[in-house]
């Protein structure tokens, strides 16, 4: 299903395909996911907003804790390259998004963790492969609405078939990942010790880049190039703060990612703006929250401890 | 190459403890005219040294000597350009289970949120695949952990972040990660590097307390060797591709390290005993100090 302006609202996209009458959002919050689901489109939104929550909240544990967030979001401006290359010469705009960003990854993993100066080398790629996408796209002209949706994210054009290509490769990249989970996280804290203890740090390097790349490709169809923060590396910065057990920042990463996509999707239905704004509306918000929360506490700790000094 | 003098009767306390044939005559670590070449430079040119089950051997010299490559080559990361180098008699190759191992700190562990127990836990299945299920093997895991953290003592504060540590904290659980595989070699880089006076002291005690109880052999590279002074048994002193080894008396005078350097390079003991190296050049002037008399 595609949606022919993907700026529209829900309101206004449910009522043009005919489906059910809409009725406005109600606190009877059981009647209102009833009526969400309803609709196709919906259920499609929701199935791969899952996904990818899931996926991404994991893989963003490693992103954080390898500080590859800015790696991560050069990979979706590579990602739109490849998407609009695709666009083009006439493929899927996904097989192009997942080749740049594989490749790239691979690349970059390759090029391994202690190069010197590698954000200025990513951050000179990234604007080159921004070019690129721009060149591509005045090629294929008239298709403005497929930059958009790369741009930005269009999780509510999404189709059956992508929710299911999207769950194989979600499924593969978490696969991949529990197969790596010890040596992964061992040498992401300490890659010193890991490569003494024979952990091969280089390797599992690339392997974890081209495991980032599959899921920057899948999370760009929720929030899109320009967003993919929101979802890869906020609820795993939260998760990061708020314990210190790897096992369960994880699980929490996910959770946080798992609400985020949910109520961002559940208000949309509702609001007349886009999905990405309140995806990453709410990942905001909660990690300006958790913060706040910190420094009060902290705050409190500190004054604590000086009464008992003073007394 | 000059005997070693006191440390015998720990050699027999580790003998009984490590089950291993031919322990008594076959040396941990043997270099065997190792050279070792890095880019244009030679780090090690024709080194050989012998080392004894349940030694304590501190490695010297000015920085860029190679004692890092020392460690190194021990752990298999580098490979020697000629020459031979065997651990437990076998030539040393990567992620031997009998080394434990703590790297020269850096500042990335200053932000790291994971807390200290899981480290110290990745020392005994972080290597392995997968993802490392619930059950038996994990709560006998977390009782090896609990009993080293308890024996660096860091129980107080394992469960914290070890972003929030200081850095004497810090160095007892990345020791207690090297000890938790229950190695026979622990090697250690800078140890007491960026601790304060104090600390370097009770580190370095605390050292010398766990390797004799556990009968290990160990190799600490450090820059100053008056901390250690009552823990070691030889010095090891690097210098211009050369090496030397013995007693600090033996190894840190006039005479040896000129020649090592082979540059005029004086000894100067203060009133307290304490041992200045002083060279022309600057790379060699940097105090060491030795045992009071």
């Amino acid at each position: 299903m595609a949606l022919s302006l993907p700026s529209l609202t829900i309101a206004f996209a449910a009522s043009r395909l005919g489906g059910p009458a809409l009725t406005p959002f109600s606190w009877n919050l059981f009647a209102d996911v009833q009526q969400i689901f309803q609709y196709a489109f919906m259920r499609n939104a929701f199935a791969a907003g899952t996904i990818v929550a899931i996926v991404a909240g994991v893989v963003g544990y490693f992103v954080v804790l390898r500080s590859l967030s800015f790696a991560g979001h050069a990979l979706s401006h590579i990602g739109f390259a490849g998407a609009t290359a695709a666009v083009v010469v006439g493929a899927s705009p996904v097989a192009g998004l997942l080749v740049f960003t594989v490749g790239a990854g691979l690349g970059m993993g390759a090029l391994g963790k202690r190069i010197y100066g590698r954000d200025v080398v990513i951050g000179i790629v990234l604007a080159w492969m921004l070019g690129l996408g721009v060149l591509f796209l005045s090629l294929y002209t008239g298709y403005a609405t497929e930059a958009y949706a790369l741009l930005f994210g269009e999780i509510l054009g999404i189709s059956q078939r992508d929710v299911l290509i999207t769950l194989i490769a979600g499924i593969i990249t978490l696969l991949a990942i529990a197969a790596i989970y010890r040596p992964l996280l061992f040498a992401s804290l300490d890659e010193d010790v890991a490569e003494a203890r024979g952990v091969p740090v280089r390797w599992l390097g690339v392997a974890f880049m081209a495991l980032l790349a599959l899921a920057v490709s899948e999370a760009v169809q929720v929030v899109g190039v320009l967003l993919i923060f929101a979802l890869l590396v906020t609820p795993a910065a939260i998760a990061e703060r708020l314990t210190t057990r790897p096992e369960v920042a994880i699980l929490l990463s996910v959770a946080l990612a798992l609400g985020i996509t949910w109520a961002g999707l559940a208000i949309a239905f509702y609001a007349p703006y886009p999905v990405s704004f309140f995806i990453t509306t709410i990942a905001f918000a909660a990690y300006v929250v958790v913060r706040g929360a910190q420094a009060i506490r902290d705050a409190l700790a500190a004054r604590a401890q000086q009464t008992a000094v003073v007394a | 190459m000059i005997e070693r003098s006191s440390s015998d009767s720990r050699l027999e306390g580790s003998d009984a403890r490590m089950n291993t044939e031919n322990d008594s005559a076959q040396p941990v670590i043997e270099l065997d005219h190792v050279s070792v070449r890095l880019g244009a430079r030679d780090i090690w040119r024709e080194a050989s040294l012998s080392i004894a089950e349940g030694e304590f051997i501190v490695a010297l010299g000015p920085n860029g000597a190679g004692k890092s490559t020392l460690l190194r080559l021990l752990l298999g990361l580098v490979t020697p350009s000629t020459g031979r180098v065997s651990i437990f008699g076998e030539p040393a190759r990567r992620g031997n289970p009998y080394i434990g191992y703590v790297p020269q700190r850096r500042t990335s562990e200053a932000g790291m949120s994971v807390r200290g127990r899981d480290l110290v836990a990745l020392g005994i299945d972080g290597h392995r695949w997968g993802v490392g299920l619930p059950g038996a093997a994990r709560r006998q895991h977390a009782q090896v952990v609990d009993e080293v953290i308890e024996a660096v003592g860091a129980s107080a504060y394992a469960d914290r972040a070890v972003g929030q540590l200081s850095g004497g904290e810090r160095q007892r659980l990345l020791l207690a990660q090297a000890l938790v595989g229950a190695p026979r070699l622990l090697l250690l880089d800078e140890p007491l590097a960026s601790l304060d006076v104090r600390s370097q002291g009770v580190t370095a005690q605390l050292i010398g307390r766990l390797a004799r109880e556990r009968g290990v052999t160990v190799v600490l590279v450090a820059h100053d060797v008056n901390p250690l002074l009552s823990s070691l048994d030889r010095v090891l002193y690097i210098a211009h591709g050369g090496v030397t080894i013995g007693s600090p008396d033996e190894v840190i005078t006039t005479e040896r390290l000129s020649a090592l350097y082979d540059a005029p390079v004086e000894v100067v003991r203060d009133r307290r005993g304490r041992i200045f190296v002083v060279g022309l050049d600057e790379e060699c002037a940097h105090p060491h100090v030795a045992q009071e008399v």
